[in-house]
């Protein structure tokens, strides 16, 4: 299964079904990231029962300095 | 004397707004919010690194401050709506400054495109502080939308040169009902000063505190500063004149006569 994670492509290991095996894939604090999943905000709740299929579109994005 | 601000119902005691870009690091951009007295903190929204393991910008900012995001990045009032939208589903609050440029050189925001996003969000709930390149109408125009605040800029982002839009700002600032809060372009504190001191509410620095030698230092310089230009408005500034009036006596002259001088 190929997804798009922040505009690249991703082959998904066997490991990674669901959101949140992709965030724990990339040690990524759930807290800390807000997910979009095909242009859709999912909220935390969702994480571990959205499954990624082919294709999909996620971005991953967090707060950083800004002005 | 107790002279807070209040935004969307939250009494915010002081009138310095930070930003955290371009600090060299999280500790000391903790360091200088912490003594800069912020309430209103800003971020901007950026996809993770996934090549890293960047730290999070959060842990770094103190809990009592209202966690502000930008919507950086959007060239239209949709891409600011998407990015709004991503920053409120953090769970950290409803505020957002809405930032919509699409000007590169000059990064003038577009304010027909800020008005737009301004309505959608506002009815989504969002406490809503537009920043805006100065104009009345513009200005009117976010306020009837719902705009909580509104946030000109006094010079382009980063320039550090000063209110150099002070009369459209001076005019804002007398026809406008909510908050005006001055952000862009502060680059001393005499210029945060400035502003309070023509009656603004309030005023967002971010470079001129995290690119200075000692930002630590230069937080506690602006935070005294917007504290005396506040003060110095709220007190009344003297009249100016062109002629002299003599501050000492004009009597008791250590002259023979003891007169006035003529």
């Amino acid at each position: 299964m190929t997804i798009r994670v922040n505009g690249e492509s991703f082959a998904c290991p066997e490991s990674v079904v669901t959101v949140t095996d992709l965030l724990d894939f990339y040690k990524l604090d759930g807290r800390m990231v807000i997910v979009e999943y095909n242009q859709t905000i999912i909220q935390r709740d969702y994480y571990p029962i959205v499954h990624l299929k082919n294709d999909d579109q996620i971005e991953l994005v967090h707060f950083v300095g800004g002005g | 004397m107790k002279d807070p601000l209040i935004i969307a119902g939250e009494e915010i005691e002081s009138r310095l707004f930070t930003g955290t870009g371009k600090f060299a690091n999280h500790s000391e951009m903790r360091e200088a919010i912490e003594r800069s007295h912020s309430q209103v903190v800003t971020v901007a929204i950026r996809r993770v690194d996934l090549s890293g393991s960047g730290k999070h910008i959060v842990s770094d900012i103190p809990d009592e401050a209202t966690l502000m995001p930008n919507t950086s990045g959007a060239r239209t009032a949709e891409e600011a709506v998407r990015i709004a939208r991503l920053g409120k589903a953090s769970g950290m609050g409803n505020w957002v400054k809405i930032e919509v440029i699409s000007d590169q050189k000059y990064l003038l925001p577009d304010n027909e495109e800020t008005i737009k996003a301004t309505e959608i969000l506002v009815d989504e709930g969002f406490v809503v502080l537009p920043y805006m390149s100065p104009d009345l109408m513009a200005a009117k125009h976010m306020e009837e939308a719902g705009a909580a605040a509104i946030m000109p800029l006094g010079s382009p982002i980063g320039t550090n040169r000063g209110i150099r839009m002070k009369e459209m700002i001076r005019i804002m600032i007398d026809e406008i009902k909510v908050p005006i809060v001055v952000d862009a372009g502060i680059g001393k504190p005499s210029e945060a000063a400035e502003a309070m001191e023509m009656g603004a509410d309030a005023v967002l620095v971010n470079t001129a505190i995290a690119t200075a030698a000692a930002p630590v230092a230069m937080a506690k310089a602006f935070d005294m500063a917007v504290r005396a230009g506040r003060l110095a408005y709220t007190t009344g500034l003297g009249q100016s004149s062109i002629q002299a009036n003599a501050s000492s006596p004009l009597t008791g002259f250590l002259t023979p006569t003891g007169g006035d001088q003529s």
